[in-house]
């Protein structure tokens, strides 16, 4: 081999013969043409165990079965998954998975998920032959860690969650103790399951032994929906899965959303997320989102309708941004999704001129950061908002902004998705005195905070589960996140919100859907040309440099 | 073909196990003139390859392919690792060799080191030869002060530098994999094959794995000759080896036998026959995972090849007989709790598979069984054999398919009678304690 070609070589599978890259694992590349190899250990991001034996297929010319996920493809090789020899195998194998497993399936929170009942309906033996007692073992149902409960009596042993905390998060909390069928997973003396990224070993279990702790028998997997979309949490942007909850709204306490899974991207997360943003949804369905636009008379709030609510914003607005002493500031946030900064940006300048941007990239959250996932900069959109030219240096920065209301000279503020008193550090500092001398302050957001309690109107905003956005990662990747269920009460998507209000200043925005917006932001962002939510794709694409 | 004295008669020589005394009767004069004459390692290896001395911890593999296989050309580092982990039960040939001829094995261990150039040997002893331990650190002292071993070995350039380490006591730690994880200061599992130790063993290293009484073997080769010792044997199946006999005969012990020797010889000649007079029931050839024999079947040659054709194995060469009053059923019964208690729990069949044998079996040996439990645990025993990571699953199943094949009409009788030996299981309450 040279110039980095990769060598090819014949392999018949089931009778077809394929072409296949030479190292590639028989399950890999079996799994590439279509045909599924059962199997448990293996798992694409971790090392080969070859321990659970479920993925054995029968290779001419070798006496032994073989384990697909161990064995790699070779020229001439005639490999075989469906044989009688292989059926009779594979049997055998979950017999003996099923030896000391529980039945446990109508009390189980896998169940609808697990590997078990999903091969055993495939290949199982359906007349049981076992009819001795279980080894009992001790830890059931048992937090473990924080977030994660274990049942040593239905695991299986892949090891998995083992190879995970030693090989990804590197951080070994995980040991296989005993020997034999005593043989359990447990934690090391004195050690839990609370690394950055430890709820990846509760999607990697392909049984019930490791469950969540903040979801499990809160709906059963059947009644969940799934909406693909990118963690809001930090700028890796990573890919995950909203598991959501409408069809029985009595169930999970009453919330919509169930949990956050990650979704496979090679290029951005591969198949993990990091617990903060895991668990990061909690706000969506808080008994606090702001459900209907509220305007403060007389230091009380009360609800007003839409068309109400953006009039007093337009004609504020409007106000300060024609005043000669006093600006119109916009805080942005690059929490927005990309749709959202466009149309903000192009209602100002269209409608608001001489209004004055100020970007903030400040959070609340603690700016974590490690070699693996997480970023310090928690905002899913930085990349995009500056592409948009928001930022750059005719932008106020937060300090700026402070001084500028301090002293007098910001008539009304509209803030987006920041709540000024409660970022972290300095920057969260000052702002009650600030904000008293902003004669108008506007707060466009999703959760009540300490800001929009003092805002003189509030705006109620979708979440990034509830609205149709595309924002780009610190590596320029843009990256969709799809709307998973209706915003909460009244609440409106953000891009919705604000091609209303530039309606409402007299100006005409016939986007009709955020689709259409990106599509104008495309025409309109050298970055972005040529784009479109078909083209960008479920694992996202890098934008131009 | 019979007795012979090659390893026995230092066993003999009283104090052997002092340097002195095993100098006085020839020691170290082998290695003496590998590092005078400056052998080459494949000239050592040709030597091994004509003496067709094949692995005798159970495998029955050549030794000089096995020693051929370590890549010459490798970068150090490249381990040697002696296998005492010792503990199939019926067998107990290694801690004679290392107790009472400790340093054969040494000077065996420091040839083979040579050979593959190996600079650090380490001898993975089972835990609980604690006596033999000490044995061999004595013996060891011994060597490296007087420079058979240790920096530049009897004044040569070249340096084998010997550990011993004390295993935890796992049965499955005497799998040459298993024993690598071990020594690595991990659980020991075996470990998936390819990658062959000789290629990437110890610490990802070449490793060369052999057993106590094959590297004990080496310096006999080069004393008598590889033709020579070839000719003890039989063909493929080179010299002799020691036959640990144990079980209801009259004189039970170490016997050192030219392979080719018939099964029937060592049992009725060597080992005086069974004892009271009684008629022989079973025998099972090499270790308790072999496939037992019949009485029909001990005229066969004791040679690896001969007991492969029966279907059964030569094994570790630890020989179990066993007397008409022998209840085989018990027998098969406490072999699956030995090895379902020491399966290392690592693959589903094995891990599984033999505690669940073990349970019906305690079944079938208080008489509650059926037929039925008989034909499961036989096919069982069919899907742990050959699916397992290591040979642990075959050993686990190979004696369940044999005894039950072989001796069936007296499982089903033990089915019939419903019988229960008296006091002689305790309650199952106590007994699920055990394991």
């Amino acid at each position: 081999m040279s110039g980095g070609e990769t060598k090819m070589v014949k392999t018949t599978i089931d009778g077809r013969e394929y072409e296949f890259a030479e190292g590639a694992t028989i399950l890999e590349a079996a799994r590439s043409v279509g045909i599924m190899i059962p199997h448990y250990c293996y798992h694409p991001g971790l090392s080969i165990a070859g321990a659970c034996r479920m993925c054995l297929v029968e290779i001419e010319k070798i006496p032994k079965l073989q384990i697909s996920c161990y064995m790699t493809v070779g020229e001439g090789m005639v490999v075989h998954t469906d044989t009688e020899r292989v059926k009779r195998a594979r049997k055998s194998i979950l017999e003996f998975h099923l030896v000391n497993h529980p039945t446990d399936c109508p009390v189980c929170d896998q169940a609808g998920e697990c590997g078990l009942q999903e091969y055993y309906m495939l290949h199982g033996l359906y007349t049981s032959r076992i009819r001795e007692n279980k080894v009992r073992k001790t830890k059931k149902a048992f937090p473990v860690g924080p977030n994660i409960m274990l049942d040593q009596e239905r695991c299986i042993l892949c090891s998995r969650c083992v190879r995970f905390c030693r090989e990804v998060s590197k951080s070994h909390e995980l040991g296989m103790f005993k020997r034999g069928d005593r043989e359990v997973i447990d934690t090391f003396s004195g050690r839990q399951v609370d690394n950055p990224y430890a709820g990846n070993v509760v999607d990697i279990c392909p049984v019930g032994a490791l469950t969540s702790r903040d979801s499990r028998f809160k709906t059963r997997s059947w009644y969940q929906q799934t909406a693909e979309s990118v963690c809001p949490r930090c700028s890796r942007g990573c890919n995950i899965f909203i598991h959501y909850n409408i069809k029985r709204p009595w169930k999970n306490e009453g919330r919509k959303v169930v949990r956050l899974k990650p979704r496979f991207n090679a290029e951005v997360n591969k198949w993990w997320i990091c617990d903060e943003g895991r668990f990061c949804f909690k706000y969506i369905d808080d008994p606090d989102r702001l459900s209907a636009p509220l305007r403060r008379v007389d230091g009380a709030s009360e609800t007003i309708d839409w068309p109400a609510a953006l009039a007093i914003a337009a004609e504020r607005m409007l106000a300060a941004a024609s005043a000669q002493e006093r600006d119109l500031a916009v805080l942005v946030s690059p929490q927005a999704s990309n749709e959202e900064l466009f149309l903000l940006k192009k209602v100002c300048d269209e409608r608001l001129p001489g209004w004055r941007a100020a970007f903030s990239a400040a959070t609340p959250f603690e700016p974590t950061e490690d070699d693996f996932l997480r970023r310090a900069d928690k905002n899913p959109n930085t990349f995009g908002a500056r592409a948009l030219g928001l930022g750059e240096d005719k932008s106020m920065d937060l300090a700026q902004l402070k001084r500028a209301a301090l002293e007098g000279r910001i008539g009304t503020l509209l803030v987006c998705y920041t709540d000024l008193t409660g970022l972290t550090g300095e920057a969260g500092q000052g702002w009650d005195a600030a904000l008293e001398k902003v004669d108008t302050l506007i707060y466009l957001g999703h959760n009540d905070c300490a800001t929009a309690q003092r805002a003189d109107l509030v705006l109620p905003a979708a979440t990034f589960a509830e609205r149709e956005g595309t924002v780009t990662n610190f590596e320029g990747r843009i990256q969709l996140q799809r709307r998973a269920f209706d915003p909460a009460g009244e609440s409106l998507p953000g891009w919705e919100i604000l091609r209303r209000l530039g309606e409402t200043l007299g100006g005409e925005y016939e986007f009709e859907g955020p689709e259409q917006v990106f599509q104008r932001l495309a025409e309109t962002v050298p970055q972005l040309a040529g784009l479109s939510y078909e083209s960008i794709g479920p694992a996202g694409c890098p934008v131009k440099k | 073909m019979g007795q012979v004295k090659l390893i026995t008669k230092y066993f003999e020589t009283p104090g052997c196990e002092k340097l002195p005394v095993f100098e006085s009767v020839g020691g170290y004069s082998r290695l003496r003139r590998i590092v005078e004459e400056e052998w080459t390692g494949e000239k050592i290896i040709a030597t091994l390859k004509a003496s067709s001395l094949r692995g005798l911890g159970g495998a029955g593999f050549p030794t000089g392919m096995k020693w051929g296989f370590v890549p010459k050309d490798a970068e150090p580092p490249k381990y040697l690792v002696v296998n005492a982990d010792e503990s199939e039960p019926g067998t107990f040939k290694d801690r004679h060799i290392i107790m009472r001829a400790p340093h054969l094995l040494i000077e065996g261990l420091t040839i083979a080191a040579l050979a593959v150039g190996a600079h650090e040997v380490f001898v993975y002893i089972r835990g609980e030869y604690w006596e033999p331990y000490r044995v061999l650190k004595n013996a060891l002292d011994e060597a490296r002060k007087a420079g058979y071993v240790g920096d530049r070995i009897m004044g040569s350039g070249r340096s084998v530098h010997v550990t011993v380490h004390r295993g935890a006591g796992a049965y499955i730690c005497g799998e040459e994999t298993a024993l690598l994880t071990s020594l690595e200061g991990y659980k020991g599992w075996p470990k998936l094959k390819p990658p062959f130790p000789a290629v990437k063993g110890l610490f990802r290293r070449p490793t060369l794995v052999n057993n106590v009484e094959t590297l004990s073997y080496v310096p006999v080769v080069l004393d008598i000759g590889p033709e020579e010792f070839a000719k003890v044997g039989i063909e493929r199946n080179g010299g002799a080896r020691l036959f640990g006999v144990s079980g209801h005969v009259n004189r039970p012990g170490i016997y050192e036998c030219a392979l080719g020797t018939p099964m029937r010889e060592v049992i009725y000649d060597l080992a005086g026959g069974i004892r009271g007079g009684k008629k022989l029931k079973a025998v099972i050839p090499g270790g308790s995972s072999c496939p037992v024999l019949t009485p029909a079947e001990i005229d066969v040659s004791l040679d690896f090849d001969s007991l492969a054709k029966l279907g059964s194995m030569l094994g570790s060469g630890g020989m179990i007989v066993m007397d008409e009053d022998t209840d085989l059923v018990k027998v098969l019964y406490r072999i699956c709790k030995f090895y379902s208690n020491e399966s290392c729990g690592q693959c589903t069949p094995c891990r599984e598979g033999t505690g669940w044998m073990t349970r019906i079996m305690e079944r079938v040996y208080r008489g509650n069984g059926t037929s039925q439990d008989l034909d499961n645990l036989v096919d069982i025993a069919e899907m742990i054999g050959g699916n397992t990571i290591c040979p642990l699953g075959d050993a686990a199943s190979l004696p369940v398919m044999s005894f039950i094949r072989k001796f069936r009409p007296e499982f089903e009788a033990r089915l019939s009678r419903k019988y229960v030996p008296s006091g002689e299981i305790a309650s199952p309450g106590a007994e699920g304690a055990t394991r």
